[in-house]
């Protein structure tokens, strides 16, 4: 349907992969400074979300996103944001990639479900924006390119009526159909329901521009008003707050988009057992999706760490196993999340992992050529299918 | 009022498009069949009367695409025609016109998809039967394709293209099928809030413009000569469909309002919207000022759902089902 949702789908999901990275590694810190091997410190957290905003907002990844065009499946778009994660120092093992892109999608779909009006999608994504500003925001460079990445986004959707945003917003909900996993921190804080839906209050302001419902007005053939009527809503709703700013900098008004993870509350992260799996019965990809794969893979810069440092890996949640060998149930009253394993690897089969997570859409195992570039193998692969 | 009856189970959830569903009353046989879009597949039921006996049959979108998403379905309607029943189905690619027991597809008519992606989208939305024997479909540009349909088979032909319309079409409905005399029996509306009124025919006239606000007329209906229709705003205007004048407005729901429905016999009207609430009303002509006058009777509230669709099942309104984006059954409520 819509032809515009790439843009605002990698910066709000994004922008939750880094609240929820960003939480968990403030959790993991023990120490201010490196001197502790496998421990992550203040500036190991700004490294990482430095590079992940350096990949994630670059110009060449931005402008391929921007060009308009469909949105594909959870599989690509799910290899695209790990490998903007692994953009940075850190590297996620898969099964800590599943549970944050659950997470990640949970949050955004509930943000798209709750949005008071089509166009407030973009104050959700302001808020996303101003979030990763201050997040980086000892860095000019990479808030260089968040501040000309937000231009072009307020550039291209400033125009948009409101039909072309619903439209993007359905969109996106047929995209998120059917995914009700639990989050504990929603459930906690109750916009979920133990049965994983969203609740949506029949109180509270209306959206801008909306009039409280409960009047009928009657009119005569000249276009006077001769009645007024009033009915029960049925909810208790109120006048509109004032709107939000659309602008590079202001008061966005809605709260939706903001990071609703503290440091305090570890368990939030916890998702419930029951992984959602989306029956995908295809196992190619449609062409126009792999040239799309191709295409930001291709256009995301490519860190270049010295020689001597290495990636380190992180298990940001407990697994099944570990969860069931702790004799936990799907809401633990203990965090377990304490237990973290941290390996570090060589660049050589940090390679090898990239390869093999961009090649995860392939049946057949990857060519081992480690010799030419991560661009040229991926290439090739595709031409292989 | 009315009172919540079983729901029907469908196969997947329904999709967040404006009127997701479909509804169509089979007397002779005591059935009624209801059609509810999910992604790429249509999902059709067919429910006894006596409500003893389901069955269930998956319609999926022609060539469907590798990749879902680009052969999504944008809406189900049934036509009745007075000579026939059909299924239409409107997709991304095209339209898809069936019997209506979802057995069988007669006509394809493909839709001109660009060879470079533009920003806009392309697909076709708003179906309705008018007139003795056309189906008129909208699409993304605005325009409105006109079928006429044979009494039997499947040499439907394209007869005419109507161009009335700038913005992507939303909905289309109709009245006077078949023998009665109108001034007016189509009515079609798009995103930009516009309603043009036209009058069925081998050559299709155009009567009126009503102009919109900027913003999306989601749902439309005629009745007795009365243009009803829902906006974004969650208002509902009645307009007198040949003069644009406006009767009435009513400021119905906290959000999008997602689908109308009138049962023609009795003047039901029935509202629904992403707020989770359905609404109940009546529309009267007041022959003595020729004005139309509306009055609430019920709301049902369907907890945690934004609404996608909402049908009467027979003319009378004595009995409605809804639909909501991720709900997996069909919900009916019958007058106590």
């Amino acid at each position: 349907m819509s032809m515009r949702t790439l843009p605002l789908v990698f910066i709000n999901l994004g922008g939750e992969m880094l609240y929820i990275l960003d939480q968990r590694l403030q959790a993991l810190n023990t120490s201010e400074d490196n001197s502790e091997k496998g421990v992550w410190s203040e500036n190991d957290r700004k490294r990482v979300m430095n590079g992940i905003v350096g990949a994630m907002f670059s110009k060449d990844f931005m402008d391929e996103l921007l060009k308009p065009q469909q949105l594909y499946s959870h599989r690509t778009l799910k290899t695209v944001l790990t490998r903007i994660a692994h953009a940075s120092i850190m590297r996620l093992n898969p099964a800590s990639m599943d549970r944050l892109y659950e997470l990640m999608v949970m949050a955004f779909k509930y943000q798209i479900f709750l949005c008071p009006r089509p166009k407030d999608l973009l104050l959700i994504t302001y808020n996303h924006i101003d979030t990763i500003r201050e997040l980086v925001k000892d860095t000019p460079v990479v808030v260089n390119q968040v501040d000309e990445t937000h231009r072009k986004i307020i550039e291209v959707y400033s125009s948009l009526p409101e039909g072309e945003f619903q439209l993007l917003r359905q969109t996106l909900l047929i995209f998120f159909q059917d995914m009700h996993v639990r989050v504990s921190l929603f459930l906690k804080i109750q916009v979920q329901n133990p049965n994983g839906r969203f609740a949506l209050s029949t109180s509270g302001p209306v959206p801008h521009g909306i009039d409280v419902p409960g009047l009928i007005r009657t009119f005569d053939g000249k276009g006077r008003e001769v009645r007024r009527t009033e009915f029960p809503s049925g909810g208790s709703y109120s006048s509109s707050v004032r709107e939000g700013c659309f602008e590079l900098h202001g008061d966005r008004v809605i709260r939706l988009g903001m990071d609703m993870y503290t440091v305090n509350h570890p368990e939030e992260t916890h998702t419930s057992k029951d992984t959602f799996v989306k029956t995908d019965n295809t196992n190619l990809l449609a062409k126009e999706e792999l040239n799309l794969l191709a295409r930001l893979m291709g256009s995301m810069k490519a860190e270049k760490e010295p020689k001597a440092e290495t990636g380190f890996w992180i298990n940001l949640f407990t697994t099944d196993q570990e969860e069931e060998e702790a004799g936990a149930s799907g809401l633990a009253e203990e965090p377990l999340f304490e237990v973290i394993n941290i390996q570090a690897m060589q660049d050589e089969q940090v390679t090898t992992e990239l390869a093999r997570i961009a090649g995860q859409f392939a049946e057949e195992e990857p060519p081992g050529n480690l010799t030419s570039s991560k661009g040229d193998d991926l290439l090739a692969m595709m031409d292989d299918l | 009022m009315y009172h919540k009856e079983k729901s029907i189970q469908i196969k997947n959830s329904a999709s967040a498009l404006y009127n997701n569903l479909g509804v169509l009353r089979i007397a002779p046989r005591s059935l009624t069949y209801f059609t509810v879009v999910h992604a790429n597949v249509v999902n059709m039921v067919s429910a006894s009367w006596d409500g003893l006996n389901y069955s269930h049959r998956q319609l999926q979108s022609k060539e469907p695409n590798v990749a879902t998403s680009t052969s999504l379905i944008m809406q189900a309607a049934f036509c009745a025609l007075p000579s026939r029943d059909l299924l239409v189905v409107t997709s991304q690619k095209g339209i898809q016109i069936y019997e209506s027991d979802g057995s069988t597809m007669v006509y394809w008519h493909a839709l001109d998809t660009p060879d470079t992606p533009t920003d806009q989208a392309v697909f076709a939305r708003g179906i309705s039967a008018v007139g003795k024997s056309y189906i008129c479909v909208g699409d993304s540009s605005g325009s409105i394709l006109v079928f006429d349909v044979p009494s039997k088979g499947s040499n439907i032909t394209l007869s005419d293209v109507l161009k009335g319309h700038k913005k992507s079409i939303t909905d289309i409905a109709s009245e006077c099928s078949g023998s009665q005399d109108c001034i007016a029996d189509l009515i079609s509306a798009d995103d930009g809030g516009n309603l043009c009124v036209w009058k069925s025919g081998e050559e299709f006239q155009r009567f009126n413009n009503i102009p919109g606000f900027d913003i999306s007329c989601t749902s439309v209906k005629l009745w007795k000569g009365t243009a009803v229709a829902g906006y974004g705003t969650g208002q509902i205007r009645l307009y007198e469909a040949v003069t644009g004048i406006l009767h009435a407005e009513v400021n119905a729901h906290a959000r999008w309002i997602y689908s109308l429905d009138i049962a023609p016999f009795s003047g039901l009207l029935l509202s629904a919207a992403e707020d989770s609430l359905v609404r109940v009303w009546h529309l009267s002509i007041k022959p003595e000022s020729l004005s139309v006058e509306v009055a609430h009777l019920h709301n049902e509230c369907v907890t945690d759902t934004q609404i996608c669709g909402a049908k009467f099942c027979d003319g009378d309104g004595h009995a409605f089902a809804v639909t909501g984006y991720d709900l997996s059954e069909i919900i009916r409520y019958t007058q106590s």
